[in-house]
Formats: structure tokens, C-alpha cells, sequence
């Protein structure tokens, strides 16, 4: 059985739907994240979970129990909130201690669970600071503990790494893995910074316009998006108009107009003559030369367009045949040198048979 | 929101824990008074004061009249002493705003650690009893004092008649905006201290000279100050009894004096109400057209 | 910042007209004369003369007890009234606690004289004054507790909640100990308003109770003492505390958010 379920949980504001239809269930010990554009009906379904709103249809079920009738000072899940929502007037240690209170605790078990958060975020020296003293970093950390310090079944993190800076932030998306393999604890994550989802979660739901688009583990998500939505929405892609020509045992001939056919592995629930969209990730774009690419299945020429360098990696944007523009990702392994093919340049491109995906309309 | 069909009830109940005694106070102290007005102004004034009792005895009924309201406009007399109240009202507004906004333009504009000491030195004279400062125009007006010598020897030095400063429309004038100008400076401060410094930079910088940057950008992103100072000042003022009873002459009576006299000298209940009633009108009327005001002039803020 | 020499000469201008007056009130409470005309030399005689005046000490007494009781009650009434009206959006409340600031004050003296004595018969006298004044006092409480409650991260009862705090120990915990100033400084302020209130006390005070805005104001009228400087002065003195004392609470008293 799942920890938490959610059956066809929808939520209306007026005539607006926030959360439309929506049924998910997140594992025990599960890092699960809800990625999605502002308005995408993401936080309103934590806060649902939190007890702050309540769905006008659907149920919540923790451990197979509808939630419905618990109000949030019952449930056992805590919530790192945005602004962490320390409590200014509280010291750490009070702020950490403040749900072992409300629990009534007794005092020495306050302690000693207080210590041990405390040593768990690094934050022993700051026990008597108050939150305006400590850093970006540190709130969050407080925040943090004190949401797991009475041991929830299920943590929630509404946009909590938002409002640090992206080093902190690369910091923190190591510190909160690790903290989630040593506690054990179910983690539900809010965002929309879909490269934080990437590399934080074990599974995300992608949500848009109150529904979920796709619940998968990220590397499918990103390898096998299954529309257009979340095809575009997590990380860079290529997209040009195809239709289905062809359906061989392992591939799909698709045709696209004005550039001729192109390979892509052989998918699920497609049929000849379907229409949609043929989707290429930047980095399994190769250009080169023209000798070069003769090798791979899919080979068309092009000219260089334009070129954005960017330290690490230069991408280029190549004009094809039929006036579409694709870019191209290069690692920059040669240091110092910007331009490997010069605007203008007459190249060829090129990818692999079993890169790239085809969607639907 | 929807809070659930557990949580409403409980929420009800609170709101109502929390919000329900200081309404039933308020009920009874403020709508209840207000309603009572509204009523004695249709009454009778009682034989001996105050108001007629509704049953004399068994015979008579005294019922309700607009007899108040007709009298009212019956001498003009009456309107006239309203006007003024008006005029001496907006001439002291208009006064104050003039005088109150260089002085919250100063404090906005100054570094931010000397605001608040700035800011308590406005607020002060307005809290300390406003009979003081009517008191101190009294001294400083009176006839022994040397602002009166000192104009009363340029006058005569001209070959003009001396005058009397105290017990004059100008006593009342000056000691209305020495008493109302604190209530002009917060909200034109408040105001004033959310502008951006850079806009001016940015006016400067587009070729704006001071004067054009104080007309096209300071002033109108004031308004919405502007407009709450004015009402601020002018719904206190067009109410004011003892600064015309203390400092004015006997023809700058306002409509405060026309009620006080109606509650506690002639004892005229109903109509000291209905005076007080059209005052509330006029107040309502005019804090009506500031928010109409306030509402077209307000979209940026 | 641009602040050119007009605007220093203006600026300044107000403050020298706000201030003069006080300072010839003041000056003259220790003036030795009884004609407040010219400066003739430094005395505390007023003072002395003040602290025998019998009826001065009662009168004072008598504000001071209102004010303690009024301000006492209107914290309490207008920190409901402000929690009540930013909680649960009450319009009603809101209008009420309003409506006696917003209109000009011989409203409600008139309409609470009135009512005291056409609906509850009620001779006026000590408790009429302090019903009066808690009144007026509520909304200066509940807008100050007001501001200070749209200050706080709303996430904050929410975070509360989430750890397990029910809604009184949220209020208990949270709500109360962050408003804690601004009920004082709402507390502190209602208290100056009752010193220092004139027109709505001469309305509801009758013919018995006597105040010290009261007092003042009869002595002004019918015979100018030098008395009168002597008061005055600690009257302001008192109040400069209080609105000192405020303002350390709640700093915004001063912002004009009031």
C-alpha cells in the first residue's frame, strides 16, 4: 500500500480549476517531486496534503486513512514553507523544539531529540541565535530540522530552495539527498525549477494547468517525455512537424516536409499516418564536417545561424533545408577557442537512429 | 476559502468569540447613539429640555415632526453659519497643505536614521492637549502681547486704525491650522517616503529641472497623500467648536458652536440632532468626493 | 537626497510654528508674573500653587483613573476588534471601529449625550466619561494591532499549525507574543487620548466630575492664571512620555499608519 494517495482529488476556485481530477500515490521513503509552472495547481495540492485547503472532490488517504477529517495540527507531516515561516520571536533551539512542545514532550526527550537535530544540521553553536542572525543557508537548515524533529510520516517542501542563490541552492540539493537517506523520511517537494526536480527526485509528477502530464522517474521524464508539454518544459528540445510514414519492427520513418525522412526508435500507440511533433534534445544533435556524419541514419545539411557561447558548452543553431532552426550542443573540450564552424558555414547535421522521440499532437 | 465542513463551524464560532464583544460595545455605543440622533432630530424638544417623552400621558401622543428640518432653512441664518464652516474649514486645509508639504518632502528626504526623531517631533504637538496650543495662541495673540504692539506700531506708523488680532476670523484661522497640521504631515510623509529617489534621478537625467521634477513626478505620485491629508484635516475642522469659542469673534461662530449651544445652553435636542445630523451629511458628502477623487488619481499607487 | 535650501527654510518654518507656542507656554510656567506679557524672572511658585490647588489634584486624579480604566478596556476590546477584523475579514466591525475616529469628535459626544441620558438614564459622571472614551480608544487599538497583524508572514500561523499547535496554542505561542508591542503601543496611545480627550468628556462628563482638559479649559475661559502654563507643561510632559514610550514598541505609530 501506498504511504499517500490521492484519488481524483480536484479543487475549484470559482470557475477555476486548480487542481483538476488529480490521482497520485508516493511510496514510503520516497524523494517525490511535484514540478510544474507557477499556477500549475502544484502548491495547492501540498497544501491540501498539509490541511490548509481541502478538495472539493477526492480524497486523501495517508497509510489507507482518509485525511479529510484530520485537521494540520493532527497529521503527521510537516511542511518547510517558502519563507521557512521561523517563528522571529523563537530562538533555534525554540524554533526546533516548538512541535515536541505542542506534542508535550517531556522535557528530557525534548532535549535529547533537540541535541541530536541540532548536531544533524550543523547548527549546534547557533541553539541560542535567534532567525534574523543566521544566514540564507542556516534558516533553511532550521526550517528543516524543525520540520523533522517529531519525526513526520511525510515531509513537505514548498519551493524551499527558492529563495537562496544558485550556489547555495547546488550546496543544499546535496545536503537535502542526504539528509532524506539518513532520516528515512518520505519527502514531498514542490517546485519549478525543473534541474533542482532532476537531481533531487526518485520520481516527479509534472503538472500543468491542474493536471498531471507525467509521473516518471527523471531520466525517463527527460529521455521519453510523453508530450509536448513536458517535452518543452523540462530541460531544452527540438521540436519540427512530422507524420508517421513508415512502422518497422524497431524503428518509425517519420516525414517531415521539406527535409526528407527521419529514423527515431519505434514507439508505443503510434500508427501510420498519425501526425505530431519529431523531438531531438540538443546534445543528440551532432554538426560537423561533411564526411563526418555520413555514418549516422539521420544526416541533412544546414549553415550556421547563429552561435551562443557559453564556457563549458557553445550552442549552435543550424538552419536546415526546410528553414527550420535546430540547435546543437558542443562541449567546449578545446580551451580558449569559441568558434569551432563560423556563421554561415555550410555543414552537416546529424543524429543517431534511436535519438529522438515522436509526440502526438 | 474553503475551510472544510468540519473547520467552518469551528471558525464561526471563534470569529464570533473574538469579534462579538467589541461589536456588541460598538453597537451599542456608536450605531445605537447614531440611530437614537437620527430619531430625536424628528422629535419635539421636551418642556423643561431635552427631549418630549413619546407618551405625555394617555391622551396626547407626540409624534414625529420635520418641524427641525424646516426650521433649519427657514433663516438663513442657519446655512450661512454652515458655509462659513465650510470655507474656514477648506481655507484651513488649504493652508496646512501648503505649509505641511515641504515639511514632509524635508523628512522623507532625509537619512533614514533621523526620520523617526523627525517624525516624533510632528506627532508630539498634536498629542499634547490641542486646548494648550489654543491657549499659547491666546498669549501669543493677546493684547499685551508684542506681536500685537509690533503690528499695531507699523499700522500706526502708516496712519491706519489699530486692530485686535484675538477674537478675529484670523485668530481662528491660524490656531485651526496650527491645531490640524500634524494630521496633513503623516499621511503626505508616508506618502512621500515610499518614492523611489531614482525616479527624480531618472527626471533629472531626462532634462527635467527641479521645478518640472516637483510638478510632473513628486506632486502627482503625492495625490493619494495629498487626498487623505485633506480629508484628515477638513473632517476634524468643519466640526470644530473651541477654537472659534475661545480665540474667534462673535461672528465666526461654526456649526460645532450651533450644536454644543442646542445640547447644553437652549437644551433644543431635536434640533442641536438635526444639526448634527446635516453635519454628518456634510462629511459624508465630502469624504464621498475625496474617494471619488482618490479613486481616479490612485492607479499608481 | 535633494533637499535645497527652500526646502529647509520651509521645512523648518513648520517646525518653529508647531513649536513656538509650547515654548512660550512652557516659558512662561516659570515666569514670575502674573500677566503672561513680558519675561520678569525664574520661579517655581506656579508649581507650588498647582500641588495645593484642591480641585487640580481631583481633577487629575479623575484623568488619570479614566484613562487607566478606559485604556485598560479599549486594549482589550480593540485587540479582539483588530485580531476579529484581520482574521475573519469582519466588515461590520471594521465600519464601527472606524466610524467614531473618522467623524468629527461633538458627534459622538453629542450622540453618546444622548443616548446616556434619553435611553439609559443614566446621570453622567465617571462612568459615563470612561464608556465614552473607550469608545473612541477601541479604533486607535485595533488599527495599530491591525498593521502589526498584515505585517506578519500569514505562513507563520499556518507553520504553527503544521507543527502541531492548535488554534489557541497558536495564539498562545505566536500570535500573541508577536503583536505583544503593537497591543502596547495601542495601549499606551489609548491612554494619552483619554488624558488628553476635551470635547467628548465635556459632553458626557455632566456637572460633577471634573478633568484636567476640563479644568483647563475653565480656566482659560474665565480667569488666565499662570496656573494654567504650570499644567499644561505636565500635561505635555506626560504625554511626550507616553508617545516616547510607544513608539519604542511599535515604531510605526510614528509612520502615520494610525
Amino acid at each position: 500500500m501506498a504511504l499517500l494517495e490521492l484519488r481524483n482529488v480536484t479543487r475549484r476556485f470559482g470557475d477555476f480549476a486548480a487542481v483538476d481530477d488529480v490521482s497520485l500515490s508516493i511510496e514510503a521513503g520516497e524523494f517525490f517531486t511535484l514540478l510544474g509552472p507557477s499556477g500549475s495547481g502544484k502548491t495547492t495540492i501540498l497544501r491540501m496534503i498539509a490541511g490548509f485547503d481541502f478538495p472539493d472532490a477526492g480524497q486523501i488517504l495517508l497509510d489507507g486513512k482518509d485525511l479529510a477529517d484530520t485537521p494540520a495540527e493532527k497529521r503527521p507531516i510537516h511542511t518547510v514553507f517558502q519563507s521557512y515561516a521561523l517563528f522571529p520571536h523563537l530562538s533555534v533551539a525554540d524554533n526546533i523544539s516548538f512541535p515536541l512542545r505542542m506534542a508535550r514532550r517531556d522535557p528530557a526527550e525534548i532535549r535529547k531529540r533537540l541535541t541530536a537535530a541540532l548536531e544533524q544540521v550543523r547548527l549546534s553553536g547557533k541553539a541560542d541565535r535567534y532567525p534574523h542572525e543566521l544566514s540564507g543557508g542556516q534558516q533553511q537548515r532550521v526550517a528543516l530540522a524543525r520540520a523533522l524533529v517529531n519525526r513526520p510520516r511525510l515531509l513537505l517542501l514548498d519551493e524551499s530552495l527558492g529563495a537562496l542563490d544558485a550556489k547555495l541552492r547546488e550546496e543544499m540539493q546535496v545536503e537535502l539527498i542526504n539528509l532524506q537517506r539518513e532520516v528515512g523520511i518520505t519527502f514531498v517537494f514542490v517546485t519549478h525549477a525543473q534541474v533542482e526536480a532532476l537531481a533531487l527526485s526518485h520520481r516527479i509528477a509534472v503538472m500543468n494547468q491542474g493536471r498531471v502530464e507525467q509521473v516518471d522517474e527523471p531520466a525517463r521524464l527527460y529521455g521519453f517525455p510523453r508530450n509536448r508539454f513536458v517535452a518543452d518544459f523540462i530541460g531544452h528540445i527540438n521540436m519540427m512537424e512530422a507524420q508517421v510514414a513508415a512502422a518497422g519492427h524497431s524503428h518509425l520513418h517519420l516525414a517531415v516536409a521539406g527535409l526528407g525522412e527521419i529514423v527515431t526508435p519505434l514507439q508505443k500507440d503510434v500508427a501510420v499516418g498519425d501526425k505530431g511533433v519529431f523531438a531531438i534534445r540538443p546534445e543528440q544533435v551532432r554538426i560537423g564536417l561533411q564526411a563526418d556524419l555520413a555514418e549516422l541514419k539521420n544526416h541533412f545539411p544546414g549553415e550556421v545561424h547563429s552561435l551562443l557561447y557559453q564556457g563549458d558548452v557553445s550552442v549552435y543553431r543550424v538552419r536546415l533545408p526546410n528553414g527550420k532552426v535546430v540547435e546543437a550542443l558542443l562541449p567546449n573540450a578545446a580551451p580558449g577557442r569559441a568558434e569551432l564552424f563560423r556563421m554561415g558555414a555550410v555543414i552537416k547535421v546529424g543524429w543517431r537512429h534511436d535519438a529522438g522521440v515522436f509526440l502526438h499532437e | 476559502m474553503n475551510d472544510g465542513r468540519k473547520q467552518s463551524h469551528a471558525t464561526r464560532l471563534t470569529r464570533w468569540l473574538v469579534g462579538g464583544p467589541p461589536l456588541l460595545f460598538l453597537l451599542l455605543l456608536v450605531a445605537v447613539p447614531g440611530a437614537i440622533m437620527v430619531l430625536a432630530s424628528f422629535r419635539y424638544p421636551g418642556e423643561f429640555g431635552g427631549l418630549a417623552p413619546l407618551f405625555a400621558d394617555a391622551q396626547t401622543l407626540h409624534g414625529v415632526t420635520t418641524e427641525t428640518y424646516r426650521f433649519f432653512f427657514s433663516d438663513f441664518i442657519y446655512t450661512e453659519v454652515f458655509l462659513k464652516s465650510f470655507g474656514m474649514a477648506l481655507a484651513t486645509t488649504l493652508i496646512c497643505l501648503v505649509m505641511a508639504y515641504p515639511l514632509a518632502m524635508l523628512i522623507a528626504r532625509s537619512p533614514k536614521r533621523n526620520r523617526n526623531l523627525m517624525m516624533l517631533l510632528v506627532i508630539l504637538p498634536f498629542t499634547s492637549n490641542f486646548l494648550i496650543g489654543i491657549y499659547a495662541w491666546m498669549i501669543i495673540l493677546g493684547p499685551q502681547a508684542a506681536l500685537n504692539h509690533a503690528i499695531n506700531a507699523l499700522l500706526g506708523a502708516f496712519g491706519a486704525a489699530p486692530v485686535q488680532l484675538l477674537f478675529s476670523p484670523f485668530a481662528v484661522l491660524i490656531v485651526m491650522v496650527y491645531v490640524y497640521l500634524p494630521f496633513m504631515v503623516l499621511p503626505l510623509y508616508t506618502n512621500l517616503e515610499k518614492h523611489d529617489p531614482l525616479l527624480l534621478d531618472a527626471a533629472q537625467d531626462l532634462g527635467a529641472n527641479a521645478w518640472q521634477r516637483f510638478w510632473r513626478v513628486t506632486f502627482p505620485l503625492s495625490r493619494p497623500g495629498i487626498f487623505a491629508g485633506c480629508a484628515l484635516v477638513f473632517i476634524p475642522a468643519i466640526g470644530m467648536f473651541l477654537v472659534p469659542e475661545l480665540v474667534g469673534g462673535t461672528g465666526d461662530i461654526m456649526i460645532g458652536n450651533l450644536i454644543k449651544e442646542q445640547f447644553l445652553a437652549t437644551r433644543d435636542w431635536p434640533f442641536g440632532s438635526t444639526l448634527a445630523i446635516l453635519l454628518t451629511l456634510a462629511v459624508l458628502l465630502v469624504l464621498w468626493i475625496v474617494a471619488k477623487l482618490s479613486a481616479r488619481g490612485g492607479r499608481y499607487a | 537626497m535633494r533637499r535645497g535650501p527652500w526646502l529647509w527654510t520651509a521645512g523648518l518654518a513648520a517646525y518653529v510654528f508647531l513649536y513656538l507656542p509650547l515654548t512660550i507656554v512652557v516659558a512662561y510656567s516659570f515666569n514670575d508674573s502674573r500677566l503672561n506679557a513680558e519675561w520678569v524672572g525664574f520661579t517655581w511658585h506656579w508649581y507650588r500653587e498647582l500641588f495645593q490647588d484642591q480641585d487640580m489634584l481631583n481633577a487629575a486624579g479623575n484623568s488619570l483613573l479614566i484613562a487607566t480604566l478606559s485604556s485598560l478596556s479599549a486594549t482589550l476590546f480593540g485587540t479582539m476588534a483588530g485580531l476579529a477584523i484581520h482574521r475573519y475579514n469582519f466588515k461590520l466591525l471594521n465600519f464601527l471601529v472606524l466610524a467614531p475616529v473618522a467623524m468629527p469628535e461633538i458627534l459622538l459626544g453629542v450622540s453618546l449625550l444622548l443616548f446616556f441620558i434619553q435611553v439609559l438614564n443614566l446621570t453622567l459622571g465617571m462612568l459615563s466619561i470612561v464608556l465614552a472614551h473607550i469608545t473612541f480608544s477601541i479604533g486607535f487599538v485595533a488599527v495599530i494591532v491591525r498593521a502589526q497583524l498584515t505585517s506578519i508572514d500569514e505562513s507563520l500561523f499556518e507553520a504553527a499549525r503544521d507543527l502541531g499547535a492548535t488554534p489557541w496554542k497558536t495564539f498562545r505561542y505566536v500570535t500573541l507574543p508577536l503583536i505583544l508591542p503593537a497591543v502596547i503601543a495601542g495601549g499606551l496611545m489609548a491612554f494619552t487620548l483619554s488624558i488628553d480627550d476635551f470635547v467628548v468628556t465635556f459632553f458626557t462628563a455632566g456637572v460633577g466630575v471634573q478633568t484636567l482638559p476640563l479644568r483647563i479649559y475653565s480656566m482659560i475661559k474665565i480667569a488666565v492664571t499662570p496656573e494654567v502654563n504650570a499644567v499644561s507643561t505636565l500635561l505635555m510632559l506626560l504625554t511626550l512620555g507616553m508617545i516616547v514610550l510607544a513608539s519604542r514598541f511599535a515604531p510605526d505609530v510614528l509612520k502615520g499608519k494610525i
